[in-house]
This record gives C-alpha cells, structure tokens and sequence, in this order.
C-alpha cells in the first residue's frame, strides 16, 4: 500500500483519498477496487449490508489495519471511536481521553475536551461507574481532544438505548459543526446516516456501490418528506422492500 | 464433657427492608459481624484444643495452648527466635528477589515477543515439572550446604508460578484495548505500561501469592536439611529433643509468617486493582 499527499490526489480541499483499495482475508475479497474521496470537513456515512467491509474499509482508512493493496491518502490527524467504547478500565476517565496526548496541561486539555461532552464531572471516575452512553462519550471526547482533521467513527451507538443514542447522536451534529472535521460515520441505521451527513455512501461487492448527497438543512428531523424519500432510496440500495421497512 | 460456651455468634434475624434505592444488594453483614464470624472458628478450635488437652485426652506428644505459648516465650526471652526467624526471613528475601525478578522477565519477554515464547516456554515447561525440591541434593552438592543452595532453591520454587501468571496475564489482555491505545499514537513501551502491565496485574498478583506460597513452602525443606541457623534448624533441634511444644511454636510461626506475607500482597492488590469491575460475591 503506498500513500501519498492529499493534495496530488484531488485537490487540496480532499482530506481522504482512497484508490483502487483490496483487501482480502484468507482469500475472501472484501474490498474489491474500492474508490472514495472525503473532502475537508464533509461529513460521510458509509453504510451497507452486515458483512460488506464497512468496518474493514474505516479500519484501513484508520491505519489499525495495514493489510491492503491501493492508494491510501489519509491525515496524521486523525481519531478513531470504535464500536464498545474501548476505555481503559484502569485509567481514570480524564487519563484515558489524554491518553497518548503529548505536551503540556494534558490534564487541562482532557477535561475540556469532557466538558465538550457533558462529562467534566466525571474525569476522576474509573469507566466501571459510567453507563454505556456515558463511555461512549467519553471515547467521542478521548478522539476530539487530538482535533483531528478525520474523525472516524465505528458504529458508535449501535449498543446504545434509542434515547441515548438519540442524544449521542445529537451530540455528535454539534461537535462536528463546532469543530468541523471531516467525519467517516460507519452505520447500518439509515437515519443515522441520514441524520447527520452531508453525503451517504452504499458499499456492496467491495466497492462504493452508490452515492446519495444529503442536501438538507440541518438540524434534521426523521420524517419530513425529503429524508423519507431519500430513505427509500438508501433502503432499496441496501436490498430491502421499503414499503415492509416503514416502520422499522 | 462441661457445657461449651457460646462461641459461635447467633446469627442476627434477617431484617427485611422495604425497598431499596440504589436497587443494590445491601450487604449482610456489617464490619464487625464478619469480623466475629471469622474469629469464631479460630477460636472454637483453640477452645476444644485447650480442653481436651487439659483432660488428658491428647497423651504426652501434643501440648496445650497454654504449653506452646510457655514455650514461645522462652524463644523470644532466649533470642533464639529472634536470630533464627532473622536468618530465615534473609534468605527468602533473597531467593524470592532473584526469583520474582527472573520469572517477572521471563514472564514478560515470553508474553511480549511470539519468538520469544517459542524459544523460552518449553524449556520452562520441561523444568516446571521436575519438583524443584528434589534439587535440593543436587544443589548442596553445587553450592555446598551453606546459605548459597538454600537461596538457590527458594529461587527456583517462586519463578514458575511467577512466570506462568505474567505470561497468561498478558495473553489476556484486551487486544482491542492494545489496538485502540495504538491508534492514539501510543509507542511499544508505553502500551506496555498503559495497557499491557496493567491488564495483565490480576493475573500477575495471583502469581504473587503463589509464588510467595511456595517460596516459605521451599525454605522449611530447605533449612530441615542442614542449616546452621532457621527457623527449620530450631525445628529439627526441637525434634531431636523431642521439644513438642517448641515444635507447635514453630509450626503457627509458619503459619503466621505466610499470612502475613499473604495479606502483605492482598492489601497491595485490593489498592492496584481497585479498577476492577468484578463480582464481589454475594
């Protein structure tokens, strides 16, 4: 896999750059000549059927995976929320969003980046006395406080209540509108992605099967005219009846 | 037989409270009330040791209580205990240091490094099962009968459960955490310190009490068998003067000297694991 400067691939507004990406496993193809661009700030969600590389391709856009062949342009700067939190559980809350933060006032950095996420209180807790949605946050705040240029994000509320992944998922419109880093949300809830991003991205057979842009007015409410019929769109590109999915 | 005394606390009746707040189990038992329970069966024992020693019924080759805390204090008034217990203490210091520090690396480099696993575990494995306190010829024969053998085979004794729990310790780790803590930036040594040692410690304390378990275990073997001084020396000098009560002494000396160590290293754990989400019981 070679890398190469954003800039040579598409302009200096493209943050990531990815081409012709395979991956296999043991002979499994899953990325199969794979294309996809992020611009500065877009924030995208990659969606498609269990099993299709969604995770496999943000794992390799990550740098957690090194087993490709492609093109890969991506920025050093760069934050990962997995899908189960991943805290250290013998870290106090604050050591683990600063964790690996060099310079000075880490402490002071992490507890702003808490208070970003409404967990200022906690940063001397030990994460075995925060809820689910609570680590959750606290992840989103251990990969805010690095200011990363790409966020990625791996189903990070699939665990999650309906409320508190509401909440979350609301929490996560304003920090990318405060802080507006371009952002790869991984999904398989199509309001979700709808919700939240500026462009949907179906991946199916190892490629980028289709692209749908989400040119609507933010905050967004699940339900008005324009998100349902996008909705029926993404679903039936997922290989699913919408008029059987209504009210999933 | 007289009347036993009621020594055995009466179990409180159980209090129903209404309802709960926290919708926590609220513990049974206070501080003090485990306290009692555990010091009950203690001292039922001492109780019926101490009575049916006093009614003759043990014969002359088992002391009472009160015989065996005579003969403690002519150890302690003599200075015998003290210089015995001293010389004793040294040499499991030492041959737990160096074992404790051999097991720790071995345990450690196997865990950290694939090849190195393939290449260190085997020979351990094939070492752990010769029972090292059948070395103890061999290494009186290498290091003569003074101090040198005796530390080299409370060495040996404490470094397989050491190595093995570090080992396992870190096999266990979250591969997830490592990776996470990686994405972060975080360089091979400081995943060691922030994710690896730490996740692998629960295991690495159990090996701790074991390895301090064997340690005691290896030194009274070792010090029965010729030594000029130890707490083993005191105990075949009692025997040959058929001392039971100095025997008795020397058997709760032991005793005493492996729960110490044994809370020594719960203390530590209950401090160090304290992060710990476990079940507690009920």
């Amino acid at each position: 896999m070679s890398e190469s400067p954003a800039s040579l691939l598409d302009g200096a507004r493209s943050v990531v750059g990815v081409r012709d990406l395979r991956r296999d496993f043991d002979g499994r193809v899953i990325l199969d000549g794979l294309d996809l661009e992020i611009a500065a700030g877009e924030f995208v969600a990659l969606i498609g059927t269990s099993g299709s590389g969604k995770t496999t391709l943000l794992r390799l856009i990550g740098g957690v995976d090194e087993g490709a062949t492609g093109e890969l342009s991506v920025p050093d700067e760069r934050a990962i929320v997995f899908q189960s939190h991943r805290l250290l559980p013998w870290s106090r809350v604050w050591s683990n969003v600063a964790l690996g933060l060099r310079g000075p006032d880490v402490r002071a950095r992490a507890i702003e980046a808490l208070r970003e996420v409404g967990l200022a209180d906690h940063a001397d807790a030990y994460p075995k006395t925060l809820s689910g949605g609570e680590s959750q946050r606290v992840a989103l705040a251990r990969a805010l406080v690095r200011n990363p240029r790409l966020l990625l994000l791996d189903e990070p509320f699939g665990a999650l209540d309906a409320l508190t992944r509401s909440k979350a998922q609301n929490l996560v419109a304003r920090l990318w509108a405060q802080h507006r880093p371009a952002v790869l949300l991984v999904t398989h809830d199509v309001d979700e992605a709808l919700l939240l991003a500026d462009r949907v991205v179906l991946l199916a057979d190892g490629r980028i099967a289709a692209e749908y842009p989400v040119d609507l007015p933010r905050p967004r409410v699940v339900g008005t005219p324009a998100l349902f019929d996008l909705r029926r769109q993404l679903l039936s590109g997922l290989g699913l009846d919408p008029s059987t999915m209504e009210n999933s | 037989m007289s009347v036993f005394p009621a020594t055995v606390p009466t179990v409180a009746a159980p209090t129903v409270k209404a309802s709960v707040p926290t919708g926590r189990r609220r513990p049974r038992s206070g501080p003090l009330r485990t306290g009692l329970l555990k010091a009950s069966g203690l001292v039922a024992v001492l109780l019926v040791w101490q009575l049916a020693a006093g009614a003759g019924w043990l014969g002359l080759l088992i002391p009472s209580p009160g015989q065996v805390v005579a003969a403690a204090v002519e150890l302690v008034v003599s200075g015998r205990l003290q210089s015995n217990l001293t010389a004793s203490v040294d040499r499991v210091a030492k041959g737990l240091a160096f074992g404790l520090s051999v097991g720790l690396l071995l345990g450690l480099v196997a865990g950290l490094v694939k090849t190195a696993e393939h290449v260190i575990d085997p020979p351990l494995q094939a070492l752990r099962m010769i029972p090292h306190l059948a070395l103890l010829p061999v290494f009186i024969v290498w290091f003569g009968i003074g101090d040198t053998s005796k530390i080299a085979l409370i060495l040996i004794g404490p470094l397989f459960p050491i190595y093995l729990n570090v080992l396992h310790g870190i096999r266990g780790v979250d591969s997830g955490l490592v990776e996470a803590a990686r994405s972060f930036g975080l360089g091979r040594l400081e995943v060691i310190r922030r994710v690896i040692l730490p996740g692998a410690s629960p295991q690495i304390f159990i090996g701790l009490r074991q390895a301090l378990g064997v340690a005691w275990l290896t030194l009274v073997v070792a010090e029965l068998v010729a030594a000029p001084q130890g707490i083993g020396t005191l105990l075949s000098d009692a025997r040959d003067a058929l001392r039971m009560d100095i025997i008795f002494v020397l058997l709760i000396i032991y005793a005493l000297l492996g729960v110490a160590t044994d809370l020594f290293v719960r203390v530590l754990e209950k401090h160090s694991l304290r992060w710990r989400a476990g079940f507690d019981g009920e």
